[in-house]
């Protein structure tokens, strides 16, 4: 489908899978203005009857898919990330999370990657927000290929799901052959002196850091985490037993994040060293996303630091 | 409407109102000023106007009714009950932890509750989902609900309105239980949603004014609604709070609190008095 290294924004492959997938009749689009930008206009190109724009309303848009789920629809509502799990939150929670109701939210522009717009419209909480929702399915796909799997899995679950995409083209990882599930990471490649669990955008720079800490002796092993909730316990936990510290990396504050998430599940299972690449508790600013991610620390060089950080605490 | 049906509406009424106090007074927690306004609509929409099998409530093609004031459930439940949906000895379990009479309405844990509500104006847009859901399907089942006047407050609702419209959701009614009171007092007081009428008649709905405790103007409104294409219809129901028992009638301090033991067997004295004056059956 999409072509390893071929640029693709996360974004730009929900719109396409909505336009693939969406001959199942019961699917329905909900948009808040941003059909353009968010993609969804692709399903609305084929499927005009099923597509609604809900102007910019998110509060109504979430509880109007939540009634409309009600009568047997799988409802995907889209908007930014921040406006669709920051606005609406409670409707989301509420109308959506509470009853277990059958609405997928595309959420797309997460994170810092959305660049010049600035911290308005960096949504660096989004993940932290929706995992404390009961039920709720968190879905962070890297690229194009695994986006469009996350867009087709959340067809076939029956219930609420939060789906991140990014604005940003990101260069495309996988091929036709990889396969997701909901609740499972996915080992790229083997270590054993740390693991860096990454989730999004981030996951090429993991790979990245693992060549340089091989190039300094370090084996790094790299796992990609898409779904932040359910965590992938299992991946975890064997990665704190057999390398002996974790290093996370998302374009999410570390504060709720897959960072938070991985924590909770050592803390509870295994205790080892553990660091967190992500913003630290702080909110963005304009610039294009390239200059960002220096500012911020999500990239390559931090990902390395910290892992040799995590080492350096192991007893 | 016969006389024997305003008759046997105003008994089922009060029934419902008695079950009511019985839940709210049971949990010593619930909101029997706003129940009780709305339940004359609520006891017309379920026992005449919808299209409803309390034996098989998830028929996907019934008619839907959304509580969006969601704080009312006391009364929700009571016509629940009345209608055979719940047994009414469940009634006494509301609010109580080992109970599926949730605070607020909940749909997963209730046959007839067709939306979770109680968090205000997500009601509305809910039954606007619905709705929408009809006009999809090329169905002809009719989305009923009743927000409340406090409730219009919430920006929510105005979304909701222009929603509904836009999408010349004819198939949707909405009343308005407009008691004129709302927790911290008079609604004008606390922040003034009034003039009604102007507003939704701006934002494109057909408006009808009526005394919502008269089932004869909720009869007449409610056909006017089905009548008319391409808008949706709000009618705003004049009415009291805490309507039927007389020593909670337009009283705010009503809105949200139990009864004590003297007040409720008062209360109920009152109901048991009235139905018996109807010649029904407690």
């Amino acid at each position: 489908m999409y072509k390893i290294g071929e640029k693709k924004a996360t974004r730009e492959a929900y719109g396409a899978a909505l336009a693939e997938f969406g001959c199942d009749e019961r699917i329905v689009v909900f948009d808040a203005d941003l059909s353009k930008s968010t993609k969804t206009d692709n399903f609305k190109k084929v499927y005009p009857e099923r597509f609604f724009n809900a102007g910019i309303a998110e509060g109504n848009m979430m509880s109007a898919a939540a009634g409309m789920a009600s009568c047997g629809k799988i409802v995907f509502a889209s908007s930014f990330a921040m406006f669709a799990s920051g606005r609406a939150f409670e409707q989301i929670r509420n109308s959506i999370g509470y009853p277990r109701l059958n609405v997928k939210i595309g959420a797309t522009h997460a994170g810092i990657s959305v660049g010049e717009d600035g911290a308005t419209h960096q949504c660096l909480e989004d993940i932290g927000l929706m995992r404390t929702i009961p039920g709720m399915v968190i879905m962070n796909p890297a690229d194009a290929t695994e986006a469009r799997l996350c867009v087709k899995a959340a067809i076939d679950h029956d219930g609420p799901v939060y789906l991140r995409f990014g604005r940003l083209a990101v260069p495309t990882i996988f091929g036709d052959d990889y396969k997701f599930e909901i609740g499972k990471g996915v080992e790229l490649a083997d270590g054993t002196d740390v693991t860096i669990i990454a989730t999004g955008l981030m996951v090429p720079y993991a790979t990245e850091a693992r060549e340089v800490l091989r190039e300094q002796g370090i084996s790094a092993r790299v796992v990609n985490m898409p779904t932040i909730k359910p965590i992938d316990r299992e991946i975890i936990v064997k990665a704190a037993k057999e390398t002996g510290a974790i290093v996370t990396a998302e374009e999410h504050n570390i504060i709720g994040g897959l960072g938070s998430a991985v924590s909770e599940v050592l803390v509870e299972e295994y205790p080892v060293p553990m660091q967190r690449v992500g913003t630290n508790d702080v909110f963005g600013r304009s610039g294009t996303p390239a200059e960002l991610f220096e500012i911020y620390g999500l990239d390559t060089k931090t990902i390395v630091e910290k892992a040799k950080a995590a080492i350096a605490k192991k007893r | 409407m016969q006389t024997e049906t305003i008759t046997s509406l105003k008994i089922s009424a009060a029934r419902v109102r008695k079950m009511t106090l019985e839940a709210i007074h049971s949990a010593k927690a619930g909101h029997p000023g706003g129940a009780l306004s709305s339940a004359d609509i609520l006891t017309y929409l379920y026992k005449k106007e919808m299209n409803i099998d309390p034996q098989n409530p998830k028929d996907p093609d019934r008619d839907r009714f959304v509580l969006s004031k969601g704080h009312a459930s006391a009364g929700l439940y009571g016509i629940l009950a009345e209608c055979g949906y719940i047994p009414k000895e469940d009634i006494k379990t509301f609010r109580k932890a080992d109970s599926y009479l949730q605070g607020h309405p909940e749909m997963k844990g209730v046959p007839g509750v067709d939306m979770s509500t109680g968090s205000l104006g997500q009601g509305i847009s809910a039954a606007c989902g619905m709705a929408l859901a009809a006009k999809i399907d090329g169905k002809d089942y009719r989305v009923y609900t009743i927000i409340g006047d406090g409730e219009s407050e919430e920006g929510q609702v105005w979304e909701a309105l222009m929603f509904a419209a836009h999408y010349k959701l004819d198939n949707l009614t909405a009343f308005l239980d407009f008691n004129g009171l709302q927790i911290d007092g008079d609604i004008t007081k606390v922040m003034n949603p009034t003039p009604f009428d102007k507003k939704f008649e701006a934002f494109n709905w057909n408006v009808i004014i009526i005394d919502g405790h008269n089932y004869e103007e909720i009869e007449e409104a409610v056909n006017k609604a089905k009548e008319t294409k391409d808008k949706p219809t709000i009618i705003i129901a004049n009415t009291t709070k805490g309507k039927g028992v007389s020593f909670m009638e337009n009283e705010a301090g009503w809105h949200g609190i139990a009864p004590n033991d003297e007040q409720y067997e008062a209360a109920v004295a009152e109901l048991d008095e009235y139905i018996k004056s109807l010649g029904g059956e407690f």
